[in-house]
């Protein structure tokens, strides 16, 4: 699975046993009186990484980034920063910097002394606080805005002063909660770009909480997926996607079709699943899996081709009848309840304008797929 | 938080089927919600102004009411004129040649500012604690700043005078622990008025401090920590700023009463202390003179003004703020 790689191919310093973590989650728990949030959790972030927390609201990946801020102290274990111990330190002396999921741009003061703010404490010299500033406001494109309030802004612009003010210090780690939670969508997409294009010129290690995955999909070069305080999985966008540690993963990021049953002979990888009612599936990615146990095959809706004819090479074909089809423009799912009743989903490019023999309702179809298009959980 | 780009087209006004008379009685009814405060500042503060002020411009007479002239239209038009000419400024200008009034003024100004601070510095704290305080015992919280409203503001003043006389529970208390051998002389000293201001007063210090510093988003004190600054810079540089607009309501809602403050004067200072309030109310009923009592009230009013007005464009300002 060579190709299941970062986007960035030069960069993947988790790749590299020599490679010196930067931030360190070491058996961190976090207990907020019988509630646990984080629990025993541990994980490793490079420098220049961008790194997202990806899990759904309460899962403790706030809880992680309020930890290396210094709002928050573990309970038990510790996090380190380039080698450093940041346990007793308070927010104030840490080299990390945050932007707010609210923004939190102080609302008495200008655009401008919002960025200044955290210079002045750092007592750096007027000339070049006015000059750094200059360059954040150059940077997030607000030049004109410098002498405004927070309340005369819109939502994207705020966010912009947010982040400004937030990188203004260059700080070790940015990090970023929900950065882009509160922008409509088209401006979300702007932004996640804007924020990739930052990372990069300024070489700064960021982490960012989301329950947004196609956010964490586009951003980052490695995602932790975070559940009940624990890291099911971290790995590249790609691998998550295509290679999901756990059921929960595969159904967490993107959609999946779910075949539950037994390996029923498996040799050197490659292996037939009983999945019940008289479906086989042959896979080539079984793993270490023997026969006999119990796995999940997961297998995504746009690796299964929906046809009206049974495939004569297919390997994989299984019979049912169209469901329900959504027509989204630039694709087509196609909804095909098989002959035991599970509904599979399948979703189809419209490379081209005009379909021969187009499918509709009702109508008997064939779900097909390669051998090596779906993975098999035991976990 | 995922709020997905949902324009939320709002359908315009269906209102195709409002007839012009139920529109008609809509602007009707707007008009006389406004009209109503306006109706009462007339009956309830204008028109007893505007009386008061008349007896301020009367000579004393032993008479009922006891002053001259008392208007009435017995003499038809040409009478009401002549009284109005007897009408004069002599009480400003007594006013103004008796140094009693001119230091009562300065003295009651003084004491309501020191006791304003002194109301600040004990209600800050307060203020803030309950802001902060887990958001499931706020009310309960807010309750006990308000409870003492619930007794009498007589009896409560009346109570300090047991604290704090030289054999009341204070001096019994602080001489029993050996803290003191002597015991100290509180009542009736400005000693004994500060204290009773400020804890008449209190709560309207508390109350609006309270309510802009509970109204504050947290996440700024993070930001600010976040940014490098320690908490008692955050402290000056976030929250007080930002609280102001509740230090300045808080502040003239304890000033502007604390300056025609007569109960806890009389009560608490003795007769020694010479404020305003206790001014006027020898002026009435000590020396029944009506017109220069009611002098002393219209300057009192004016002096007053300056700080309403103060507070006035305060809150305009906050409320600029929220927007």
């Amino acid at each position: 699975m060579k190709s299941l790689g970062s986007i960035r191919r030069d960069f993947a310093p988790w790749n590299d046993p020599n490679a010196k973590p930067y931030i360190q989650f070491d058996n961190v728990t976090k207990k907020f009186g019988d509630f646990t949030a984080v629990n025993n959790l541990s994980l490793t972030i490079f420098e220049r990484e961008f790194f997202a927390l990806l899990g759904a609201s309460g899962c403790g990946k706030s809880t992680l980034l309020r930890m290396l801020a210094g709002f928050e102290e573990p309970t038990s274990g510790r996090i380190l920063l380039d080698g450093q111990d940041l346990r007793g330190i308070p927010p104030y002396r840490r080299p990390v910097n945050m932007m707010f999921q609210s923004y939190a741009l102080f609302p008495h003061m200008t655009v401008e002394n919002n960025i200044a703010f955290g210079l002045k404490q750092d007592g750096m010299p007027k000339p070049e606080i006015a000059s750094r500033v200059a360059e954040m406001l150059k940077l997030v494109k607000l030049e004109q805005f410098a002498k405004r309030k927070p309340h005369q802004l819109s939502g994207g612009q705020r966010q912009r002063v947010a982040l400004a003010r937030s990188v203004a210090k260059r700080p070790k780690v940015l990090l970023l909660d929900e950065p882009l939670g509160a922008l409509d969508k088209k401006l979300r997409e702007e932004t996640q770009f804007e924020l990739m294009d930052l990372q990069q010129n300024l070489g700064l290690t960021f982490v960012v909480v989301t329950h947004d995955q196609e956010e964490a999909m586009t951003m980052a070069d490695r995602i932790a997926i975070i559940d009940k305080g624990e890291v099911m999985q971290v790995a590249t966008p790609a691998e998550v996607y295509e290679a999901p540690g756990s059921r929960f993963v595969a159904g967490f990021v993107g959609n999946v079709n779910m075949f539950e049953g037994k390996i029923a002979r498996g040799e050197a990888g490659s292996a037939s699943i009983d999945a019940g009612n008289g479906i086989t599936i042959r896979t080539d990615n079984a793993g270490t899996a023997g026969a006999g146990t119990a796995v999940t095959f997961a297998i995504r809706p746009e690796k299964i081709k929906v046809s009206s004819k049974k495939p004569a090479e297919a390997v994989n074909a299984i019979e049912g009848e169209v469901y329900d089809i959504a027509y989204l423009g630039d694709m087509t799912v196609y909804h095909v309840r098989l002959d035991d009743g599970q509904v599979v989903r399948a979703s189809t490019m419209n490379a081209a304008r005009i379909t021969e023999d187009p499918l509709s309702w009702n109508d008997r179809a064939w779900v097909s797929f390669r051998p090596d298009a779906g993975v098999v959980l035991t976990r | 938080m995922s709020s997905a780009a949902v324009t939320t087209a709002s359908a315009p006004a269906t209102n195709a089927g409002g007839s012009a008379l139920a529109r008609l009685g809509a602007a009707f009814f707007g008009r006389l919600v406004i009209i109503v405060p306006y109706v009462w500042l007339l009956f309830f503060f204008l028109i007893p102004f505007v009386i008061v002020f008349k007896i301020s411009l009367s000579q004393t007479a032993i008479a009922i009411p006891p002053y001259t002239p008392a208007l009435d239209f017995s003499g038809g038009i040409s009478g009401f004129i002549a009284q109005l000419k007897q009408l004069s400024l002599d009480n400003y200008t007594w006013l103004t040649q008796d140094a009693l009034y001119f230091n009562a003024y300065v003295t009651s100004v003084i004491i309501a500012a020191i006791s304003t601070v002194l109301t600040l510095l004990v209600g800050y704290p307060i203020a803030y604690g309950m802001a902060r305080a887990p958001a499931t015992i706020r009310p309960t919280l807010l309750m006990l700043v308000i409870l003492p409203f619930w007794t009498s503001f007589l009896i409560r003043v009346y109570a300090w005078i047991g604290i704090l006389k030289p054999e009341g529970l204070l001096n019994q208390l602080l001489l029993a622990t050996g803290v003191i051998h002597q015991p100290l002389i509180i009542l009736n000293t400005y000693t004994a008025i500060f204290i009773g201001i400020v804890y008449s007063y209190l709560p309207f210090m508390v109350l609006p401090l309270y309510s802009a510093l509970e109204k504050m988003d947290y996440s700024l004190i993070e930001a600010a920590k976040d940014l490098g600054c320690p908490p008692t810079g955050a402290f000056w540089k976030i929250t007080f700023p930002l609280s102001l607009p509740g230090v300045i309501a808080g502040c003239l809602l304890v000033f502007i009463p604390a300056v025609g403050e007569f109960v806890i004067p009389d009560l608490l200072g003795g007769s020694q202390t010479l404020m305003i309030g206790k001014t006027l109310w020898n002026e009435f009923f000590a020396n029944r003179d009506w017109p220069v009592s009611s002098a002393v009230a219209v300057i009192l009013l004016l002096l007053l003004i300056v700080p309403i007005m103060l507070f006035q464009r305060a809150q305009a300002r906050a409320q600029e703020m929220d927007r």
